[in-house]
């Protein structure tokens, strides 16, 4: 789960993170009652949605459509982006009133870009370094993993590329937590000198404790500033967390934001299917994530592009195979749809009943392919072929790639 | 023999008396697993169906029944304590099932396992089975057969799907171990590939991968020095787009990295005979072993 950057610096401020002084709006007016309330005098502006590349980004309504491609490439383009500076209390307004209620578009959103609905009004503040200080999992050693970089505003996938050596990496040990001298480490690296040094151990243990307390799968402090006042703060900051977790983090689940995400991933969800969106056209249903993978990539082996990934789960229902034929039926762009279950202890004939509960519910607009495997696969075939409804039904998953692209094809024709 | 478990091994369930544990432990029971308890605190004393008797702890459970291993049925919120007390125990195997245990749970679980005398597989996985003689998990045992070729694989259904083509073409299996497709589990790839590698019953391996992280690479960046066993290989998500989770936890492609292009260059470099359609993961098998 994803949320704002002032979400995520309220939970920062939590756990004594030091940042600028901000608060959000919804409004233009509110903007300005939020700014009122900060030292000033330079406030910053910025457009509160999940992606990144926000600075960079351009507004759908106020550029032409060569502009948002060049944006989505990553190229510098001319124009205002989702965060300004200001310099009054007209500029915050102004500011606010230019980006509320418009669709930012930047590399991360890809083009057809979000809508912002909020705005962060923060104070400004004098900027010696930009540097980077991350936290997430290492996988390959089952640890947490602190990253500092002096390469602040870069994207650190970039820096990993081309620099590798210019990140420091320190593993945090569960047992005894991320130590000072590892935090001193990170400082000197860093090139913090003198009062800087503990302000950053200070910074550095801080944010590694809101990562554990609220669960994050990843923190991201991109930049870390240095002011000319010696000071070690915040600029910028992404959190992302464990969904496995969600669960015990109340205060993290009151922070989603549906609108940010797909609203057929969101119905989805709500049915326990996970479904994310793709751009071909041949929908799939399976059982299994690691199937419903190997699914899209036979499509694409047999000529095709998959238009989904929808896991319907080891215990698919009648209700979850309906509710997962609703969705995948509902993409226009959907032009064959392919069920793929390797029943293995389930029944065949029950999840043949659920298919055939669904169509008859829904009715069936275009070609659809059954293969099953498992427990009484023959009489959930032979339910299959005896209703009477246009169901292709497949002995294995290379079959049914071929006939679900190939009947696609043949209704294109 | 297979490997790490057999006819032999004493089995426990964590979590008996639940819906899915007791009905997997029926399931067990009836395929010949040597299943000697469950584990269900406050229910010790009591037998499940009529025959298998309930402890309060693991620790009795061990004691009592000589078990040595355990397949764990507990909520995602008491999984990780449930597999601490199956460490505590001095289980050799522990088989977490349970999908969405919080991943920072794990990074303590993962700490404790080392230096330990257990091995863990999973969580989010479907167990382990050697076929005719022992399976702790909840895959189906019908589809299996006994016979020489390993199994690995992160995946629960695609496993399936992988036996089920071998099982059809008239080969058979040492073990089928499934990983899990968490972010930290217990036995990686590259575990898998050591213990076939040593297995005189294994002949050949079909090692199952798929998007993010990288135990395929790891395991192929030590199959490339040690491994004498020819390996089968097949990717999952190769159609699957950066930065979405595809069901697993695990199966993220990050900052590009974890993509099943990076995945397969590293399995033809260590000589592994990779197959791009997982309707050939068998046929690639019998055609390996007919030249070989």
């Amino acid at each position: 789960m994803k949320i704002h950057e002032y979400q995520a610096k309220q939970l920062l401020a939590a756990h004594k993170v030091p940042l600028l002084q901000g608060g959000a709006a919804t409004s233009s007016a509110q903007a300005v009652e939020v700014a009122r309330g900060l030292p000033g005098p330079i406030w910053v502006v910025k457009s509160q949605i999940h992606a990144g590349g926000r600075g960079k980004g351009r507004f759908k309504e106020d550029v032409s459509a060569e502009v948002l491609a060049g944006v989505v490439e990553g190229t510098p383009q001319p124009g205002k982006g989702g965060v300004r500076l200001a310099k009054s209390l007209d500029e915050v307004r102004a500011a606010a009133q230019d980006m509320l209620s418009k669709t930012l578009v930047t590399k991360q959103t890809g083009i057809d870009g979000t809508r912002v609905n909020t705005i962060f009004v923060e104070s400004g503040c004098d900027i010696a370094r930009e540097l980077y200080l991350g936290v997430l999992l290492d996988r390959a050693n089952g640890r947490d993993v602190v990253m500092a970089s002096a390469e602040g505003g870069t994207e650190i996938e970039e820096v990993a590329e081309a620099h590798p050596e210019k990140i420091f990496k320190v593993h945090v040990d569960p047992v005894v937590g991320l130590s000072a001298y590892q935090a001193r480490q990170i400082a000197f690296f860093l090139g913090m000198t003198g009062k800087q040094v503990n302000a950053c151990v200070k910074f550095v243990q801080s944010l590694y404790k809101a990562y554990q307390a609220f669960d994050c799968s990843m923190v991201e402090i991109n930049p870390l500033v240095v002011t000319k006042a010696d000071e070690v703060i915040a600029l910028d900051c992404k959190m992302t967390f464990d969904d496995n977790a969600l669960f015990r983090q109340p205060q993290v689940v009151q922070m989603r934001d549906i609108s940010e995400e797909d609203p057929t991933e969101v119905q989805a969800s709500e049915y326990d299917l996970s479904y994310v969106k793709l751009d071909g056209t041949i929908g799939c249903m399976v059982n299994g994530a690691g199937l419903a993978m190997a699914t899209m990539d036979i499509i694409k082996f047999h000529g095709a592009e998959p238009a989904n990934f929808l896991d319907v789960g080891g215990g698919a229902t009648k209700e979850k195979v309906t509710a997962a034929f609703k969705i995948i039926t509902a993409d226009p762009a959907v032009k064959g749809i392919l069920v793929n279950i390797f029943g293995g202890i389930m029944k065949c004939d029950t999840i043949a009943a659920g298919v055939l509960a669904a169509v008859t519910e829904i009715g069936l607009q275009v070609p659809l392919v059954v293969r099953l495997e498992g427990t009484n696969v023959e009489l959930g075939k032979k339910m299959l072929v005896e209703s009477g409804l246009n169901i292709i039904p497949a002995d294995n998953m290379a079959d049914a790639a071929q006939k679900i692209v190939a009947a696609v094809a043949a209704k294109e024709a | 023999m297979a490997v790490l478990v057999n006819s032999e091994t004493r089995v426990i369930c964590q979590g008996i008396t639940g819906s899915a544990g007791a009905f997997h432990s029926e399931q067990m029971l009836a395929y010949g697993t040597k299943f000697v308890g469950g584990v269900t605190p406050g229910k010790g004393g009591q037998r499940f169906k009529d025959s298998v008797p309930i402890f309060d702890t693991v620790a009795e459970a061990v004691r009592e029944t000589g078990a040595t291993a355990s397949v764990i049925f507990v909520p995602p919120p008491f999984a990780a304590d449930a597999i601490l007390e199956g460490i505590d125990a001095g289980l050799q195997l522990v088989v977490p099932i349970t999908e969405g245990v919080p991943v920072a749970d794990m990074v303590k679980v993962w700490r404790v396992l080392q230096g330990s005398k257990t091995r863990m597989i999973g969580p989010n996985c479907p167990g382990i089975i050697t076929p005719g003689q022992c399976k702790i998990g909840i895959m189906p045992g019908h589809i299996h057969m006994p016979g020489r070729v390993g199994v690995v694989s992160r995946s629960g259904t695609l496993t399936y799907e992988a036996v089920g083509q071998l099982t059809s073409l008239g080969l058979g299996q040492s073990t089928c171990i499934g990983i899990g497709g968490d972010p930290i589990v217990g036995t990686r790839h590259i575990d898998a590939l050591q213990l076939f590698n040593d297995d005189p019953d294994t002949d050949v391996v079909i090692m199952i991968g798929e998007i993010g992280g990288s135990s395929e690479e790891e395991a192929c960046a030590w199959a490339k020095q040690h491994m004498k066993k020819p390996v089968v290989g097949f990717i999952a998500g190769a159609t699957a787009p950066p930065g979405r989770r595809m069901g697993h936890a695990g199966a993220i492609i990050s900052g590009g990295k974890g993509t099943a292009e990076e995945k397969y260059r590293a399995m033809e470099d260590a000589g592994i005979t990779i197959c791009r359609s997982p309707a050939d993961m068998g046929r690639t098998v019998k055609d390996l072993l007919r030249a070989a």
